[in-house]
């Protein structure tokens, strides 16, 4: 095996490790309602990510997670300050912010592709994705947070789950509920951030939540729901890489309409919550209610 | 009188400037029952949220056992409203009385046998054991208010609270409520109710809290649930009462 296919090795697993903490976390923040959460930090960290790169001069994940964090933070504290001054309510504060930063993100994108040689630089990659871009120390950084988002969720599973059902209950039982809140926030933001190159600022959030609704179909356990949106979310991960690798595509695009196939699949033919089999209980049911009214009626008659 | 269940010291809260509840003082004896009465605004559930430190009090103490609430969260258990939380999340209804359990379990440990037992025994208590593995989202409201109840029955309090839980019930769940409202109290636990039905306050207190921002009237029910003290909480606006239901 020569050293290439070595390379493409760790950039899967590294992409399976993304998908399934993005899947497992993806769970949490769907359930907390705040979908839109993801989406947010996504694209206000492209200016935290052009700044990074026009202060260093090059490419460095670290330094554009980094950057990416603290333009995230600010666009938050943003959100909040709005909510709370204003009558404007928390999805169109979100909605203002997102597309004020991703707005600057881009203006400063298309500055820097016209200067400093920024073709050259990779930074493109970071609007659609490019698995293809990983390095091996990108590799690490990915894998390293990946695991530590995923062992976190394992920890403090039980926490989450009563914070995220009842936040006034959790309360009341001495659970100390900002912190944790704070804690799951951090999660969220770190895979979001750190799938940004593979996946892209425009599509990382789909891969939070997308897997999540899908797995939602298939049971009715927390515990199942947030294995199976891992799942889905490590075979998006690695199916969009692969996709990207053989035919030159953007990653993100790939990854979304694979997660994108699996929820289709599960909203039409799930056991339980499927349409297909919501439709044909309700066809029997009409049915039995049919055949009764046709007994009763013969019962008039005779 | 501090070594009283619940004592509450002029307590003041304010929302965004406004005040919600004012010097609001009043003392628990051990193993009663008490209805929170009051229109809607009054600030019942306000008050509760306020004794639990889950809104800041701009002003006053709240004494659990002679100590402050800080220090004894683990005796007061809470029942929240049932509409405060989404009952379609993926869980069962033995898994959210297991919750009540949380605070028991500590940190990062999983449940044992005994906590299962126990909240098995709980849903028993409420007559919800034939439904422990149902999807809460399967349950009706009066189903859903007793899985909260066996809930609050698993943290194994001495103090409860417990905002509206008659609202939106059938028949069989208020009858089940009121039974375990009196086991509650034979075993000497001492539990605070939001209520809104007038006509079952007789019933159902000892001790009744007419509120309205401020404390009206506070004491036993026979001779503080009057008729001039009612008219006072609600502004004159009630008028369906029949007297059997009142004294005064």
């Amino acid at each position: 095996m020569n050293r290439m296919d070595i390379n493409v090795q760790w950039v899967f697993t590294s992409m399976a490790l993304l998908g399934l903490a993005s899947g497992m976390i993806g769970t949490f923040a769907l359930l907390k309602k705040q979908s839109l959460i993801g989406d947010a930090m996504a694209h206000a960290a492209l200016p935290g990510i052009c700044i990074a790169f026009l202060l260093y001069g090059q490419k460095s994940l670290l330094l554009f997670l980094i950057g990416a964090a603290c333009s995230g933070y600010i666009a938050t504290i943003c959100i909040q300050f709005i909510v709370k001054h204003t009558r404007v309510k928390e999805d169109a504060a979100i909605g203002i912010v997102l597309s004020v930063f991703f707005g600057l993100g881009i203006v400063l994108l298309t500055w820097i592709n016209q200067h400093e040689g920024g073709n050259q630089s990779g930074i493109h990659d970071f609007l659609f994705g490019k698995a293809a871009s990983l390095t091996g120390s990108d590799v690490n950084v990915l894998t390293v947070t990946a695991v530590t988002v995923i062992i976190m969720i394992l920890i403090f599973f039980k926490e989450f789950k009563i914070i995220t059902f009842d936040r006034a209950f959790a309360q009341g039982i001495g659970i100390s509920v900002s912190l944790l809140n704070g804690v799951l926030m951090f999660l969220i933001v770190s895979v979001v951030v750190i799938g940004l190159q593979a996946v892209g600022v425009v599509l990382m959030s789909a891969l939070l939540i997308t897997p999540a609704l899908a797995a939602r179909y298939w049971t009715e356990k927390l515990e199942w729901m947030t294995l199976l949106a891992g799942g889905f979310g490590a075979l998006s991960g690695v199916a969009g890489a692969y996709i990207s690798l053989i035919a030159y595509a953007p990653t993100g695009p790939l990854v979304i309409i694979f997660a994108t196939m699996l929820f289709i699949f599960s909203f039409l033919f799930a056991p339980k919550r499927g349409l297909c089999s919501k439709m044909i209980r309700r066809h029997i049911e009409r049915k039995k209610l049919q055949s009764q009214q046709l007994m009763y009626k013969r019962g008039e008659q005779l | 009188m501090k070594m009283n269940p619940l004592v509450v010291e002029q307590m003041t809260v304010a929302y965004d400037r406004q005040l919600v509840l004012e010097d609001v003082s009043f003392f628990i004896p051990k193993g009663k029952l008490v209805g929170v009465i009051g229109p809607n605004g009054a600030g019942k559930s306000t008050l509760m949220k306020a004794m639990l430190n889950f809104i800041p009090r701009m002003h006053g103490h709240v004494f659990v056992y002679g100590q402050p609430y800080e220090k004894q969260r683990h005796l007061v258990g809470y029942v929240p409203q049932r509409n405060s939380v989404d009952w379609d999340f993926p869980t069962n209804a033995l898994d959210v009385v297991l919750m009540g359990r949380y605070g028991h379990i500590g940190l990062w440990k999983r449940p044992k046998k005994e906590d299962v037992d126990m909240a098995m025994q709980c849903l028993d208590k409420v007559g919800m054991l034939p439904y422990a593995k149902r999807q809460i989202s399967q349950l009706s409201g009066g189903q859903q208010q007793r899985v909260f109840l066996a809930r609050a029955l698993a943290q194994d309090a001495s103090i409860y609270f417990m905002d509206e839980p008659f609202v939106g019930v059938d028949a069989a769940t208020e009858k089940a409520i009121v039974q375990l409202l009196n086991e509650l109290k034979t075993r000497g636990k001492t539990v605070l109710v939001v209520h809104h039905d007038l006509q079952t306050v007789r019933d159902y207190f000892d001790y009744v809290l007419l509120l309205n921002k401020r404390v009206i009237a506070f004491g036993e029910t026979e001779s503080v649930f009057t008729y001039d003290h009612i008219q006072k909480t609600y502004g004159g606006k009630v008028t369906f009462l029949s007297s059997t239901h009142i004294v005064g």
